[in-house]
């Protein structure tokens, strides 16, 4: 009050406190009595008591402390072209940053649409700061991600494929699996989408290798500006991280969600493990060009991240409260990276499929052999002879790989994740609703036949989201010319004739594929030729399927 | 050091598409891109622009993840829209630091220099029971704009509508920090604003409103409701018309300025509305259609929220303050509002009167 004027109530004038603030501010909401909302976006779980918010922040502290971690991330950009970053930066990296950075704005946008969902399922209003902030948090990583982009465009030397990045997201052959990913956030179930795939496995599992070990990777090449960016982005997890978590404790205890959660839990693990280690697995240990041995190597960085950190210290715990931890899909998800080889065998699929990629994808040299051999004994054997004859066919002396006689099977594409069927003894194939489907394993089998089914385990479930559309890539241009799929998906340069992606890092246009040599090659859909044929010949293509390829020098 | 035989840095060699350093997949506004239409245009994709494949999940009754079912409204192009504000995540965090940097300042100037211990004691009621109860307004109307910005066809459209959102969710957290931090200072009870919104007869119309709009499931509904009806007749002519005006004739230059950034968004909110309320209006095919549908808003939404000012009257009467007059307010607001209906082109329902 005036007239008590002290040094002390000046400096240390108090405001209400934080407890009183968030109490008050958890007492805006009430309970209707002239109209009754509808809720839009149901559920089958039981959703009954209201969550609590573990971090207690306002409005009014937030978004200055997010101007601060903005005008950092601003100013280190900044720094990065004082500084002459793009001189040493690596191109293999910059490349594959056109395929990762035209996929992630979508799904963290969508993560912003998936708060409007799950804050109306919410009872209460106790966390709906944290929804807001997540929301708000969303549209920032969205924003902050496609201005990266575009700094890329405008600094770096080939702009070409960033300069198309939000159409080729629609488009590529690659990205249909952040598709997957982002639409899984909005769309089914408001707790399976919101709070089990999005919060619960994708942000609390899997974010650390997507924000946390790729900025170390970019680092390593000299891209100091991805780093800046991604852990800025990564700081506001820990707060997504949160929110999951309480969403999850409030229906927990609910005895006739613990079925539904073990299917959730199930189908969400193993589809972000198919889809996330596909592609930051790929970039980590193929984008790089630091080939340091005493690095961690993907798989080192996966025990570490999603094993140690989310398995034993997140997930197993959840077996207090009844629920049914799969720990054989933990140990099958391990095993495919370390055993089966799975990241590498992604990166030999997009490698394969470079002409309808819209990135440029370097081949592997020696130095990179020797790395792969000393992370991952018999890497060589399995792999050698594919990237050599990448290597060799990486000019345009004769047609792609993907049309020489190299011993590598176009794989069929999972109809579950998207992601093809790569290891190929797990390769499986079922029908649902009387049509033939094809999948990369028994779980993703599992995952379009029980679990996106309208009755779960003899109950209904009919908030349960479906898998639809033109889910196959390859179909959409099943019997094209090669040369007319590359036009229609808009990857060719401003020439017109040039076509973007390249299986080398060549910045010369007299090395440069264009569109006169794809013409007169054919593109098939592996799925629509398998439902062509017979019973007999279908059989017996599963089966040399499953029994693998082996590449043969060119 | 080794020097390296390459560099990866712009223009170092030229070869084809070397040069093309915009996103060119969308035809912006103007004659350049901007900013904001960089890094929002297409981030939601769309299988009328380049989504080949289609949305490829589906709800159980195989309504994709997106699509034109998701609102009345119908328009050729939603594409074509861009928000006047042109704000993004940065300018966002900026704007709204900024009026929180400021709430702070002069909140913490007021109560140091004992401001709040000389606002007239009706006023202190009237902070308490009404202003506390327009904190529950506000919150409702963030609450349905944060549903609403799930839907919207484009991405444009749903970040607009997000802001929004974000914008009232941080009034309404505005209004409670104020009036517990001059709570310290002097006597204010808590609670009484949310016991006048639940039942205070002067405050039942507004709820009833915001209610209404928090049922509507429809994103373009609920984005027309808030922003041309809602904050045209009630929200303003509270804020505007009365805490703002009134405010200073007992003595309080600091409630005044807490709310005043609320005058400032909604003016930004308004102007992107119209903006995409305008667009649809004007649809060749479709325009006439929509107008329709809004004139059927209005038939919901006037009668309630004239119901709400009408029956907030009694809070300007009993006060007695200076400056605010009831009257000249709700006619401000109501002219407003027909300029309002103007720029969209759309009808008062038949028989009806402002």
């Amino acid at each position: 009050m005036a007239g008590d004027l002290s040094l002390t109530k000046i400096v240390n004038q108090k405001g209400i406190s934080v407890t009183e603030a968030t109490k008050r501010i958890a007492d805006l909401g009430w309970a209707p009595s002239y109209f009754e909302e509808i809720l839009k976006y149901p559920t089958d779980y039981k959703v009954e008591k209201a969550p609590k918010d573990p971090m207690k922040q306002v409005l009014r502290s937030y978004f200055p402390m997010q101007e601060e971690k903005d005008n950092r991330v601003y100013g280190a950009l900044d720094a990065a072209l004082r500084g002459d970053m793009f001189r040493n930066v690596e191109p293999r990296w910059i490349e594959w940053q056109k395929l990762f950075l035209a996929i992630i704005p979508f799904p963290e946008i969508s993560a912003a649409r998936s708060m409007a969902i799950q804050a109306q399922i919410a009872p209460g209003e106790d966390l709906r700061t944290g929804f807001t902030m997540q929301m708000i948090d969303e549209f920032r990583h969205s924003t902050i991600q496609m201005n990266l982009k575009k700094w890329y465009m405008e600094n770096y030397v080939d702009p070409a494929g960033f300069d198309i990045t939000e159409a080729a997201f629609g488009k590529c052959y690659a990205t249909t699996i952040g598709r997957q990913f982002g639409e899984g956030f909005i769309t089914g179930d408001a707790v399976t989408s919101t709070n089990i795939y999005l919060q619960v496995v994708a942000e609390t599992a899997f974010t650390n290798t997507l924000f946390v070990a790729m900025p170390s990777e970019a680092a390593r090449n000299g891209d100091y500006a991805l780093p800046t960016i991604f852990l800025s982005v990564q700081s506001d997890e820990s707060r997504h991280i949160g929110n999951g978590h309480s969403f999850l404790m409030s229906i927990v205890k609910e005895p006739e969600n613990l079925d539904l959660l073990e299917r959730d839990l199930r189908y969400a693990f193993w589809q972000n493990h198919a889809i996330v280690d596909a592609a930051i697995g790929t970039i980590i240990e193929y984008g790089t060009k630091d080939r340091d041995k005493n690095k961690e190597s993907y798989a080192e960085l996966w025990h570490r991240w999603v094993f140690d950190d989310y398995y034993r210290t997140y997930l197993l715990p959840l077996e207090k409260y009844g629920v049914k931890v799969h720990h054989e899909d933990v140990e099958a998800a391990w095993d495919r990276i370390v055993k089966s080889n799975y990241v590498h065998k992604v990166a030999q699929f997009f490698s394969f499929g470079w002409p309808v990629a819209f990135w440029r994808i370097d081949g592997m040299v020696d130095e990179d052999f020797e790395w792969f051999e000393s992370k991952y004994p018999g890497w060589y054997n399995e792999f050698g002879t594919y990237w050599e004859n990448y290597g060799k066919a990486s000019l345009p002396n004769q047609p792609p790989l993907m049309y020489l006689d190299s011993g590598y099977v176009y794989p069929h594409r999972c109809w579950s994740c998207n992601v093809p069927a790569l290891i190929r003894e797990e390769f499986c194939v079922d029908e649902v609703d009387g049509e033939l489907y094809t999948y990369c394993s028994e779980l993703c089998r599992w995952t379009h036949k029980v679990a996106f089914a309208p009755e779960y385990n003899g109950r209904p479930t009919p908030a349960m989201g479906r898998f639809s559309g033109r889910r196959q890539w390859e179909e959409c241009y099943h019997g094209w010319d090669l040369a007319d799929v590359v036009k229609d998906l808009g990857f060719v340069r401003s020439d017109g004739h040039t076509v973007i992606q390249q299986p080398h890092l060549h910045m010369d246009s007299s090395k440069m594929w264009t569109l006169d040599h794809f013409k007169g090659l054919e593109v098939r859909s592996p799925l629509l030729d398998l439902r062509a044929m017979s019973q007999a010949d279908r059989e017996k293509h599963i089966a040399q399927y499953q029994a693998g390829f082996t590449c043969k020098p060119l | 050091m080794t020097q390296k035989a390459y560099s990866g840095a712009a223009g170092s060699s030229t070869f084809a598409g070397s040069d093309s350093r915009k996103y060119n997949y969308f035809e912006p506004a103007g004659r350049r891109a901007t900013l904001y239409e960089d890094v929002t245009v297409d981030v939601q994709p769309d299988p009328s622009r380049h989504l080949l494949q289609g949305w490829i999940m589906a709800f159980a009754d195989g309504q994709p993840t997106y699509g034109e079912y998701m609102t009345v409204i119908k328009c050729a192009d939603w594409h074509v829209f861009r928000a006047p504000d042109q704000e993004w995540s940065r300018t966002h965090y900026q704007r709204q630091s900024h009026i929180e940097n400021t709430i702070k300042m002069v909140v913490d100037n007021a109560r140091s220099d004992g401001a709040p211990g000389r606002f007239a004691k009706p006023w202190v009621n009237v902070l308490q029971d009404h202003f506390g109860a327009l904190k529950h307004a506000e919150f409702g109307l963030g609450v349905a704009l944060m549903k609403a910005q799930r839907d919207g066809l484009t991405q444009m459209v749903n970040n607009t509508i997000l802001t929004n959102a974000s914008y009232k969710l941080r009034l309404s957290q505005d209004i409670t920090l104020y009036l517990g931090d001059i709570g310290l200072d002097i006597t204010i009870d808590g609670d009484a604003g949310k016991k006048a919104w639940m039942e205070d007869s002067h405050w039942q119309a507004t709820r009833k409103a915001i209610e209404a709009i928090l049922a509507a499931s429809d994103h373009m509904e609920i984005y027309f409701a808030v922003n041309v009806v809602f904050e045209a007749l009630v929200g303003e002519v509270f804020r505007s018309g009365f805490i703002m005006r009134a405010g200073p004739s007992f003595n309080d230059f600091v409630t005044p300025a807490v709310v005043s950034a609320a005058s400032d968004d909604y003016r930004r909110n308004l102007a992107n509305t119209l903006t995409l309320l305008a667009m649809v209006n004007g649809d060749a095919a479709s325009g006439a259609a929509n107008k329709k549908i809004m004139t059927g808003w209005l038939a919901k939404y006037l009668p309630l929220c004239l119901d709400a000012t009408a029956q907030l009257k009694p809070v300007w009467m009993t006060t007695g303050a200076r400056g605010a007059d009831f009257g000249s307010a709700l006619a401000d607001a109501k002219t407003k509002f027909s300029e309002i209906l103007a720029e969209i082109d759309v009808s008062l329902p038949t028989g009806t009167a402002l």
